[in-house]
């Protein structure tokens, strides 16, 4: 009697089963010292310039920490207020690590000032943020960082990272939470991915649409509407838009506030 | 058959079991509250769906009709409460036309929480049920578990937090209409503005001893999207294609019935 009880027939084997141990198994303990605080950013180049953006939500969970915690930075400035600075830093993921980043590459574009007599170039902020993040290959820096100024002939230059240090230099890149539903609305409005001049050929070897810098005004336009879309699709993305623009007469901060639902 | 269907149990534990995650539910991660007043009782909900971070729709409707004096406030998985609320409706419907008394708010609470206490909690309904009868006013909130409480303000859902500190706050006893109305409205904003979960319109539910319930959808529109600065129509001829058919409204019309719309024929339907 009790082998058939026992018995369990192997062709309609359940998915669940009774037969668990009476004693609770051993407590696995952990730390996980990161947590995701949300938000976007957004970076797009120019002719002579160069725009870097972020929402200024920070959340966790369902929560809002802040409605303005900002994401976009001076870096390299001569006192708090990033006066006199010539590269921008958008961090955006974990809020903290954001934060330490910020600092610590701020402090080595000073140093770098101090050392040399001349300031960093872009090309060159942007190598050594690389190697910092990698610095950390094994307990990484969690955020997607976006560096942002103009390169030696005055062009908008853009630098998109992951959180282990690979990077590349882009026309126009998003961060963070909504990136996905940001970056192919920049796709085909910066690039003109998927767009073809009307017209101009039969089936296959109709032309596509030719990209090029963008005037500064459509590109502030593009930026805040990506925002004001994002905002909303997505749950994290809201309540302010910090924009930078960098051009060669220096910074300027434009603030636009955002739905706060 | 009544009753769901579980002839693919086996078959979705044994995929699970590998690694396949099971698909993701909308959620109306909500604020639903209730409060009585001197003659009835109202109940408001947000109108945001999400599907984890991602809205799945701004204006959606939590308030469902159970009975002309009954109705409910959902929150959880948006299937469950919409079809548990129908199957109670229904019943409810059937009870009355049996006993040909007017539904009571108690016996659609009890069906509810028997039905939900029979699944375990595996029905993830969280309801908050209001109504008039006979009997006098009802407002009592059921979780997916099956537990229920009777009070006289509720809230419910993922900004049950922030829309009880709203009432923890201002409400006092003896209200009339347009106080229980204001009050839930508001609560039903603290959600909106400070969870997550929640977000876009108040609705709002009145319903009275002695008069017709009044359903008040998008009683609030505090989250309205403002003008895009672009234009993002594209000109004729900007996808590509290979080849191309005309099918003329003509043609069409020996099989269907075809209907002049109003408006810009050129406009492209890019929001709505």
């Amino acid at each position: 009697m009790t082998s058939l009880v026992n018995q369990q027939p192997h062709s309609e084997a359940i998915g669940y089963s009774f037969s668990q141990s009476t004693h609770a198994p051993n407590k696995q303990h952990s730390f996980y010292p990161y947590t995701d605080n949300g938000g976007s950013t957004l970076g797009i180049t120019g002719a002579d310039f160069a725009i870097l953006a972020g929402d200024t939500r920070s959340v966790a969970g369902y929560n809002i920490n802040s409605r303005y915690a900002p994401k976009v930075f001076k870096i390299g400035g001569d006192d708090e207020t990033g006066e006199g600075a010539h590269i921008l830093l958008s961090v955006v993921g974990f809020a903290a690590d954001g934060h330490a980043l910020k600092e610590r590459l701020d402090a080595v574009v000073k140093m770098y000032k101090y050392q040399h007599g001349k300031p960093m170039s872009v090309r060159a902020c942007a190598q050594r943020l690389s190697t910092i993040l990698y610095q950390k290959r094994f307990f990484p820096y969690y955020v997607h960082a976006i560096l942002a100024g103009l390169d030696e002939e005055g062009t908008g230059a853009l630098y998109s990272y992951d959180p282990v240090g690979s990077y590349e230099r882009e026309q126009c890149r998003a961060a963070g939470s909504a990136a996905s539903l940001i970056m192919p609305f920049l796709d085909n409005q910066v690039n003109f991915k998927n767009q073809y001049i009307p017209g101009s050929g039969e089936g296959h070897a109709l032309e596509p649409k030719k990209a090029g810098p963008l005037p500064r005004s459509t590109v502030e336009q593009l930026v805040r509407d990506a925002f004001t879309s994002a905002v909303e699709r997505h749950i994290e993305v809201g309540d302010g838009l910090q924009m930078m623009v960098i051009t060669a007469n220096g910074i300027e901060e434009i603030y636009t506030p955002l739905k706060q639902d | 058959m009544t009753g769901f269907d579980f002839s693919n149990y086996n078959r979705n534990a044994a995929l699970h079991a590998r690694g396949v995650p099971l698909p993701k539910a909308t959620s109306t991660g909500t604020t639903i509250v209730g409060c009585i007043f001197d003659n009835g009782v109202v109940i408001a909900a947000d109108t945001r769906a999400t599907s984890g971070p991602i809205v799945a729709d701004k204006n959606c409707e939590k308030l469902h009709y159970i009975a002309p004096k009954i109705w409910c406030a959902g929150a959880g998985t948006a299937a469950d409460t919409e079809f548990t609320t129908a199957l109670i409706s229904s019943n409810v419907e059937l009870h009355s036309l049996s006993t040909g008394r007017d539904p009571r708010v108690i016996t659609c609470m009890t069906m509810l929480k028997q039905h939900l206490f029979r699944y375990q909690g595996h029905i993830g309904a969280y309801l908050v049920v209001a109504g008039v009868d006979p009997t006098g006013v009802g407002l009592f909130t059921v979780h997916a578990h099956g537990s229920t409480d009777k009070l006289p303000y509720v809230t419910m859902g993922s900004g049950s937090l922030a829309a009880m500190s709203v009432f923890e706050s201002t409400w006092k006893p003896n209200m009339n209409r347009e106080e229980a109305v204001a009050i839930c409205a508001e609560a039903i904003k603290a959600g909106i503005f400070n969870d997550l979960g929640s977000g876009s319109n108040v609705d709002v539910c009145v319903i009275e001893n002695d008069k017709p319930t009044q359903l008040l959808r998008n009683y609030m529109k505090p989250n309205e999207r403002g003008q895009k600065e672009r234009d993002y129509r594209f000109p004729k001829g900007t996808t590509a294609y290979l080849n191309q058919k005309i099918i003329s409204k003509e043609d069409m019309r020996k099989y269907i019935s075809v209907e002049e719309a109003s408006g810009d024929p050129n406009l492209m339907e890019v929001d709505s």
